[in-house]
C-alpha cells in the first residue's frame, strides 16, 4: 500500500480550508454591482391568481426590476422538467403538468413562486416584495397522500385526472394472488413512510452574472451536478446555449439529494442577470428551504407476505401511494418506482413479488430523492413486515431472516424485480452484527431494565440497496433521459504533480481525499502532490455528478481507467528513454523499470519527458494527460445488518437508543475513516426519520413544520456512540471492488429503530416519527 | 385553531349588547386600531397596526356578519391579510345568555392561519390567542362594569351607544383581536 493510499484513514484534505474559514460557498461570492433577488411566494396551497399588481412595489426604493411568469413566458424560458418517464398502467407516459418557474395564473403549493423582486439590497427587495399585491382566488387544497386520488377530490391539474401521476404495477399479479390463496400464512401490515425535509446545512443559493461582451452567463449555485444543471438549463429551459453557460458548484454544504434538482430560483436568477444586465444573487432563508426544497419519502402502503409452514417467504404483495407534491421535480417519478419497487426483494429469496404504485399530486412541495431515495421506503416496509412475519410465525426475527436470506452461493443473484445483485454474504453480516450487539444476552438486559420500570427492545434491519448509479442502457430502458456513466481526467503537470478532474461533485463526501488516495495508490505520486478538481463546467469535462452513492463506484473507476492509460503511455516513453522494449517495462510504486534490471525512471520524469519531448518515441503524442469515461456494467449492492437496542420509558414515551451496531458490506474501503463518517451521518439521518422528523401540512395545505421549532433534527444527544464493522464481499462487476456507502445508514436505520421500539412495547407497529407522544400512546394501548 | 370559552360579565344582557355595539368601547378594549368602517350592511373593513416585540405589522381585515340575532348572538366570518406575515381567516359564533343580573358571553372561534403565521407560529397560535382574548375581555369588562357601577357618569357614553344601532358588534372585534394577536405574536415569536 502506498503511503496514504487505498485503505488508509487519511484525514480529509478539504477540512483544512473549512476549519480555517477558507471555504468558498455560493453565498460567500460577491460580484461588483450585484443585485439581490427575493421570491414572492404563495401563502396559499391552491389558488388562481386573478391579478398581480406590481406598481407600488416597482416604485419602492432600490427596486431594479420585478418579473412574473408572463415575463419568463415572453422570453420562452422554462418550464422546469422531469427527466424520467414512468409508463402508467394505461400504457401512457406519466401525467406531467406544466411546471412554470414563476406561476402562470395559478399556484399549487405554499411557497410556489409568484414573482421575483430584484433590488439594490436584500432588505429593499424584501420590502418591495411586501408591496406586490396579488389577488388570489383560493381553492380547496389536497394534501393527504392516501386520499388524494380518491373520487370527489379537488382536481389540481387538468392533465392529471384524479390527481394521478401514474399507476405503475410491476410483477405477475395473478401468480402472486394464486400463492396467497394457497399459503400457510399471510402476514400483513399497513404503514406510512413519513415525509421528510432534507435539510442540508447550507441552504440553496445562486448568483448569476452575464457578460455582455462574451454573451456568457456564469451561474454559481448549490448543486450536486453542475453539468446536469447546465445541460437542463440550456437544452430544456433555454437559458443559454451550453457553451455560453458556465455552471459552478463551489463548496457546497451538504446535498443529500436536495441539490440534484433544477429549481425555479436558479433558472430565474440565471435569466434575470441578463435581463437587468447586473449580477443577481439569491440565497434561501431557512423557511424558504423548508417550503421550496424538494421533500423526501411520503408513502402510504399496504404490505403482505405469503409464507409456508416454515416461515419461508413465498410471495410479497405491496400497494403503495406515493406523494409527488404539486409538480414533478427533476427525478420525482423515478423515486417511488424504479428506486423503490426494484428493491423490494431485499436480502430475501422471495420468488414472487407484485407491487402497485399510485403516484399522486397534492398541493404540497414537490417530492424527489432524499438520501436513499426509494430504498429507505422499500427497506422500511420490508424489514417491518419481516418482523411481523416472525411474530405471526412464532419465530425469532433473526431466525426468520436466516431462513429466507439469499445464500452466498447464489450470487450473482437475479431477483424477481429486475435487479441482479452483484455479491453478498448476508449471513456473515448478520452473524457479525449479532456478536457486536451482544444479541444473545439481550434478555438479561431487558430484565434488568424492567426492574427500573423501563422497557428494552432490540430490533434488526437487514437491508440491501442499489448504488453505483447506473448502467446507461438500463437507465434508457427504464425511461431515463440521461446516461449515468462518469468521467475523469488525470493530468500531470510538467513538474510532476497531478490534477485530477472528476465529473462528480463533492459536498461533504471527501472526494478530494478519497480520489487522491486512489491516484497515489495507482500512480505512486505522493498524496500531497495530487489535487482533485470538480464542480466547474469551465474546468472539468462533462460529468453526471454525485448522488446515489455513485461517485467512487462509477467516478472512481473512471479515474482509475485514466491512470491506466497514463501508465500505458508512460511505458512507451520509459522504454524509449531506458532503451528497452516496451514489453519489458514494468510499473510499480511510481517507477517504470526494465524487468530484471535496476534501470528505472520515475513517473514524474516520464511526465517531464512527455512535455519536453526532445528525445521521444516516434509518432507518440506529447503530453501526459488522459481522460476516461466509465459506464458501469451493473448497479452495486451494498448490504448489511443494523441492530438497534432501545430503552423506552413507558411513563413519558421517551426512547433512548442504548446501542446501535452496524455491519455493512461496502466492498473494498478506500478511506475507512471517511466511510465511518458516512455511516455515522447516515445512521443519524435514519434515526432522525425514525424518532424525530415529520414534515406536516395541515388540511388547508399550510406547512406547519417550517422551522426547527416544529421540525426536529437529530442531535448528538439523540444518538449513542455507534459500533460499526464491515463484512465485505467482492463485487465482480466493479473494477475497484467498491460498492458505495453514503446512503446505507439512512436506509438501514429506520426499521432497526422502529423494530426495537415495537419489540420493547409488544405492539404490532408504530409509525414514524416515534415521538414521545406516539410512543406513550402505544405504551398505554398494551 | 379552535377556541371555546365564556366570560361572566356583571351587567345586564342589554347593557352588554349595547356596549358591544359601541365602537368607542371596543376601540378602548383593543389597541392599535386605525379604522373600522362598514363597507356595506353587516360588512366591515378594519385596519389594525400592531406591534409585538420587535415586529410591527399592519393587518387589513374584511368581516362579514351572519345569523344576526340581537341580543342573543352572531356568527362572524373574517379574513385578514398581514402582508409578509401571511393571512388569517376564521369564524366565531357568539352567544349572550342571562345569568340573574349578569350576562354570560360565550364564544366559539375557529381560525386558520396561512403563510408565515402557519410556518412559524402554528404551535403558538392557541396560547397567544387565549392570552389576547383574556386581555380584550379584561379591558372590555372593566369598561362595561365600571359604567354599570357609575351609571350617572356614563350616560353620555350610553347615549352614543344608543344612537349607533348599526355599530360594531363586539364579536367582530373579538375575532379580529384574537386572530390578529395570534398572528402577530406568532410572526415574531
Amino acid at each position: 500500500m502506498a503511503e496514504n493510499g487505498v485503505g488508509a484513514s487519511v484525514r480529509r484534505k478539504e477540512d483544512n480550508r473549512f476549519l480555517i474559514g477558507k471555504g468558498n460557498y455560493t453565498d460567500d461570492i460577491t460580484i461588483a454591482g450585484q443585485t439581490h433577488a427575493v421570491f414572492l411566494r404563495s401563502p396559499h396551497a391552491h389558488a388562481t391568481i386573478n391579478s398581480i399588481d406590481t406598481i407600488a412595489a416597482s416604485a419602492a426604493p432600490g427596486v431594479v426590476a420585478i418579473f412574473t411568469g408572463d415575463d419568463l413566458a415572453a422570453d420562452g424560458i422554462g418550464p422546469l422538467i422531469c427527466g424520467v418517464t414512468v409508463t402508467s398502467d394505461d400504457g401512457q407516459p406519466h401525467r406531467a403538468p406544466v411546471h412554470p418557474a414563476l406561476a402562470q395564473g395559478k399556484v399549487n403549493y405554499v411557497g410556489d413562486h409568484v414573482a421575483v423582486v430584484i433590488a439594490e439590497s436584500l432588505s429593499q427587495a424584501k420590502d418591495a416584495a411586501e408591496l406586490v399585491e396579488v389577488d388570489y382566488g383560493v381553492l380547496p387544497a389536497v394534501t393527504n397522500t392516501a386520499t388524494a386520488a380518491d373520487e370527489g377530490q379537488t382536481q389540481i391539474h387538468e392533465v392529471a385526472p384524479g390527481n394521478l401521476c401514474f399507476n405503475w404495477p410491476f410483477g405477475d399479479k395473478a401468480a402472486v394472488e394464486e400463492v396467497f390463496t394457497a399459503a400457510h400464512k399471510v402476514s400483513s401490515l399497513e404503514l406510512i413512510n413519513n415525509r421528510m425535509v432534507t435539510n442540508p446545512m447550507e441552504p440553496r443559493a445562486a448568483i448569476a452574472d452575464y457578460n455582455a461582451g462574451t454573451e456568457e452567463i456564469t451561474l454559481h449555485l448549490t448543486t450536486q451536478n453542475p453539468h446536469v444543471h447546465r445541460l437542463v438549463l440550456s437544452a430544456f429551459n433555454q437559458l443559454a446555449p451550453e457553451h455560453k453557460l458556465r455552471v459552478v458548484g463551489p463548496d457546497v454544504g451538504g446535498g443529500f439529494g436536495a441539490k440534484i434538482f433544477i429549481y425555479a430560483e436558479e433558472l430565474v436568477v440565471g435569466w434575470a442577470c441578463r435581463k437587468v444586465n447586473r449580477p443577481v444573487k439569491w440565497t434561501a432563508d431557512r423557511t424558504e428551504a423548508f417550503l421550496s426544497d424538494a421533500h423526501g419519502r411520503d408513502h402510504v402502503s399496504t404490505a403482505e407476505m405469503a409464507m409456508d409452514e416454515n416461515g419461508k417467504f413465498l410471495a410479497l404483495r405491496v400497494m403503495t401511494r406515493a406523494n409527488l407534491g404539486a409538480y414533478l421535480s427533476t427525478f420525482g417519478t423515478m423515486v417511488p418506482s424504479y428506486l423503490y419497487a426494484f428493491l423490494l426483494a431485499g436480502q430475501y429469496s422471495t420468488p414472487l413479488i407484485y407491487s402497485e404504485v399510485k403516484a399522486v399530486f397534492t398541493n404540497t412541495a414537490p417530492v424527489d430523492a432524499s438520501r436513499g431515495a426509494g430504498r429507505p421506503e422499500a427497506t422500511f416496509l420490508l424489514e417491518r413486515l419481516v418482523d411481523v412475519c416472525a411474530a405471526d410465525m412464532g419465530l425469532d426475527p433473526v431466525e426468520i431472516r436466516r431462513r429466507n436470506f439469499i445464500p452466498v452461493e447464489a450470487f450473482p443473484y437475479q431477483t424477481p424485480v429486475v435487479q441482479c445483485y452483484d455479491s453478498g454474504d448476508y449471513h456473515a453480516a448478520l452473524d457479525k452484527a449479532l456478536v457486536l450487539a451482544n444479541y444473545g444476552s439481550f434478555a438479561a438486559r431487558a430484565e434488568e431494565a424492567k426492574s427500573r420500570g423501563k422497557r428494552r427492545g432490540i430490533g434488526l434491519s437487514s437491508y440491501v440497496e442499489a448504488c453505483g448509479i447506473a448502467p446507461s442502457a438500463a437507465v434508457g430502458q427504464l425511461g431515463g433521459g440521461v446516461g449515468l456513466w462518469e468521467s475523469a481526467q488525470v493530468r500531470f503537470n510538467p513538474t510532476g504533480n497531478v490534477q485530477v478532474f472528476t465529473g462528480t461533485h463533492s459536498h461533504g463526501q471527501g472526494h478530494e481525499t478519497t480520489f487522491a488516495q486512489l491516484v497515489t495508490e495507482q500512480l505512486g505520486v505522493p498524496f500531497g502532490n495530487i489535487e482533485v478538481i470538480h464542480g466547474d463546467t469551465a474546468k472539468t469535462q462533462f460529468g453526471m455528478g454525485t448522488y446515489g452513492s455513485r461517485s467512487l463506484a462509477v467516478g472512481g473507476v473512471a479515474i482509475s481507467k485514466a491512470c491506466e492509460k497514463l501508465i500505458a503511455k508512460g511505458k512507451k516513453i520509459a522504454a524509449h528513454a531506458l532503451e528497452a522494449a516496451e514489453g519489458d517495462i514494468e510499473f510499480a510504486d511510481g517507477n517504470f523499470t526494465v524487468a530484471g534490471t535496476d534501470k528505472a525512471m520515475s513517473i514524474e520524469a516520464v511526465a517531464f519527458n512527455a512535455y519536453v519531448p526532445h528525445s521521444y518515441p516516434e509518432g507518440l503524442e506529447p503530453g501526459f494527460d488522459e481522460n476516461a469515461f466509465f459506464d458501469p456494467l451493473n448497479f452495486s449492492f451494498p448490504a448489511g445488518t443494523h441492530i438497534c437496542e432501545v430503552e423506552v420509558d413507558p411513563d413519558t414515551g421517551e426512547v433512548e437508543i442504548i446501542k446501535y451496531s452496524a455491519v455493512d458490506d461496502f466492498g473494498k474501503l478506500i478511506n475507512p475513516m471517511i466511510v465511518a463518517g458516512q455511516v455515522h451521518g447516515g445512521i443519524a439521518h435514519g434515526v432522525g426519520q425514525a424518532l424525530l422528523e415529520g414534515c406536516r401540512y395541515d388540511s388547508e395545505g399550510q406547512l406547519i413544520t417550517a422551522s426547527y421549532m416544529d421540525y426536529a433534527m437529530p442531535r448528538a444527544d439523540n444518538l449513542p456512540s455507534f459500533d460499526i464493522d464491515y463484512a465485505p464481499t467482492d463485487p465482480p462487476d466493479n473494477p475497484l471492488g467498491v460498492k458505495g456507502c453514503g446512503e446505507a445508514g439512512a436506509i438501514g436505520a429506520p426499521p432497526a429503530v422502529i423494530n426495537a421500539i415495537v419489540n420493547a412495547l409488544g405492539v404490532k407497529h408504530i409509525d414514524m416519527p416515534a415521538t414521545p407522544e406516539t410512543v406513550w400512546r402505544a405504551a398505554q394501548s398494551v | 385553531m379552535e377556541m371555546n370559552s365564556a366570560q361572566r360579565i356583571e351587567a345586564g344582557r342589554q347593557k352588554v349588547w349595547e356596549a358591544l355595539n359601541d365602537t368607542d368601547v371596543l376601540k378602548a378594549s383593543m389597541p392599535g386600531c386605525e379604522s373600522f368602517d362598514a363597507t356595506s350592511e353587516n360588512t366591515f373593513e378594519a385596519r389594525i397596526t400592531a406591534k409585538v416585540g420587535p415586529v410591527k405589522a399592519r393587518f387589513k381585515f374584511n368581516v362579514n356578519l351572519y345569523d344576526i340575532d340581537p341580543p342573543n348572538g352572531y356568527t362572524i366570518v373574517g379574513e385578514g391579510q398581514g402582508g409578509a406575515a401571511g393571512f388569517a381567516k376564521g369564524s366565531a359564533s357568539v352567544n349572550l345568555t342571562e345569568d340573574g343580573a349578569a350576562t354570560i358571553l360565550s364564544y366559539k372561534v375557529k381560525a386558520n392561519v396561512g403563510g408565515k403565521l402557519a410556518q412559524l407560529g402554528a404551535r403558538l397560535i392557541d396560547g397567544a390567542a387565549k392570552k389576547m382574548a383574556d386581555e380584550f375581555f379584561g379591558n372590555f369588562i372593566a369598561i362595561v362594569v365600571g359604567e354599570a357601577q357609575a351609571s350617572g357618569e356614563s350616560k353620555e357614553l350610553k347615549q352614543d351607544t344608543t344612537a349607533q344601532h348599526s355599530g360594531l358588534p363586539v364579536w367582530v372585534w373579538t375575532t379580529a383581536v384574537i386572530v390578529i394577536a395570534a398572528i402577530i405574536y406568532a410572526s415574531f415569536a
